[in-house]
């Protein structure tokens, strides 16, 4: 079958709609992902086991699941039980969610990475638990976490095309109704493919010049 | 009440195609993950430059993209695969991307004075790497392949969507078939996180039996 170039510009506004919702759904997603994750690493570090222990589980158990039959979850359980989701706010939950998991892995070690030293001084100037974390442990942990997040963030935009399957009208899902509509599926897939690899060719540009600015993580 | 037992058999089916798929495509994986790995370290220009093309390629493209591709476009260029063969392809090349960079880290981990013993003892490049280089590196890939394994059983529950019967599919089948979205894809979730802790469990396992004989070379 023939490369049709004007096809190509018959369909690229639908696309270009797709790429935009793509491109909220990565970045609603990466906050979401930011604050589970802090939220996990936090939780995993309190003193009370039964709740260390249980988020702990919890987070392994979401990140040695697939992220697929996570969004199915949310999307069709939680309408059973009375929570009626619009396709993208689910799908952002379940990016931030499965993401979470992985990002409190990097919390933990820019956590921990944080001299025994600083927490000393903390309680020798006597700050309070509240002061230690917001002006002298977080400040330091969190700069050198910045690349890995980003890394991770960039993983989560190439697992945004499975919202298509709970029916979010995302570039992969705009794609597949213009294929299946005039039955052409090379150019549109060809195009969702190079759309994915410029951004992230892109994207990694920018991971090494964060990497530049602050330094990496040995983890 | 549902007959139960019935569409238990079902998921079970399912569970058996989701450890095929993974199983093959994890040799697959391997196999890629060695070419390309090595191939980055090759002392001629065109196969280095072929293996970081192939690795970029499927590490900046979503294995979605991938299997969409390959199920949809490849027929229309004369290559007509089956789900499971499409499946297989797609999950192997991207994971083999991701393993390819792991082989990559490990053999350069290896010591300089390694390389230079190997000289010392007049041995030939290809000998020094099977004999000497080969056998250290491999401990330091195994946990990151295990955990690459992992992510491809994760990423198994995508080829759901090219209509291949495995666990995923399976649950919306029974979903569709019942009603009932709670139990299909919280079985299907156990099973999941079932199989990625035997994988994890037994790559464990497997680093303890080759670090035997081993002690004191690396960490």
């Amino acid at each position: 079958m023939e490369w049709d170039w004007n096809f190509v510009w018959e369909i690229m506004p639908t696309l270009i709609e797709g790429v935009k919702i793509t491109i909220l759904a990565t970045l609603l997603g990466s906050v979401l992902a930011a604050i589970v994750g802090l939220a996990i690493a936090l939780a995993r570090r309190s003193p009370n086991k039964g709740l260390s222990r249980s988020i702990g589980f919890l987070a392994e158990f979401i990140r040695g699941t697939p992220l697929l039959v996570q969004l199915y979850f949310i999307f069709y359980v939680l309408p059973d039980i009375g929570i009626l989701l619009p396709p993208l706010v689910a799908g952002v939950i379940g990016l931030g969610l499965h993401y979470g998991t992985y990002t409190a892995e990097v919390y933990r070690a820019g956590i921990d990475n944080v001299p025994r030293g600083q927490w000393e001084a903390a309680k020798a100037c006597n700050l309070n638990a509240r002061q230690t974390w917001t002006h002298i442990i977080m400040p330091q942990a969190i700069p050198p976490m910045i690349p890995a997040l980003a890394n991770y963030f960039i993983a989560m935009f190439k697992e945004t095309p499975l919202l298509s399957a709970i029916t979010v009208l995302e570039l992969m899902n705009q794609a597949k109704s213009v294929a299946n509509t005039y039955y052409r599926y090379v150019e549109p897939m060809t195009l969702v493919g190079a759309f994915f690899l410029v951004i992230s060719l892109f994207s990694v540009v920018l991971l090494r010049w964060l990497e530049r600015r602050y330094g990496r993580i040995e983890r | 009440m549902t007959q139960w037992s019935g569409y238990f058999g079902l998921i079970l089916q399912g569970a058996l195609v989701t450890i095929e798929l993974t199983l093959m495509g994890s040799v697959l994986a391997l196999i890629m993950a060695f070419l390309a790995g090595l191939g980055r370290l090759s002392r001629f220009f065109a196969i280095r430059a072929l293996a970081t093309a192939y690795i970029e390629f499927f590490r900046g493209t979503s294995i979605f993209v991938q299997l969409f591709w390959a199920y949809f476009v490849l027929p229309f260029i004369g290559i007509s695969l089956t789900p499971l063969q499409a499946g297989v392809l797609a999950l192997g090349l991207n994971v083999g991307a991701y393993g390819a960079e792991v082989v990559r880290g490990a053999i350069q981990s290896i010591g300089r004075e390694q390389y230079e013993a190997c000289i010392a003892v007049n041995l030939g490049r290809w000998q020094a790497m099977r004999h000497v280089i080969l056998p250290q590196a491999l401990l330091v890939m195994l946990p990151t392949f295990g955990n690459n394994a992992i992510e491809l059983l994760k990423a198994t529950a995508v080829v759901s969507l090219i209509s291949l019967t495995d666990l995923t599919f399976q649950a919306q089948v029974v979903r569709s078939q019942t009603g009932n979205t709670l139990v299909p894809f919280t079985t299907i979730l156990v099973i999941y996180f079932a199989l990625a802790l035997i994988i994890s469990w037994g790559v464990r396992s497997l680093e303890r039996r080759m670090a035997r004989g081993l002690d004191g070379v690396r960490v």
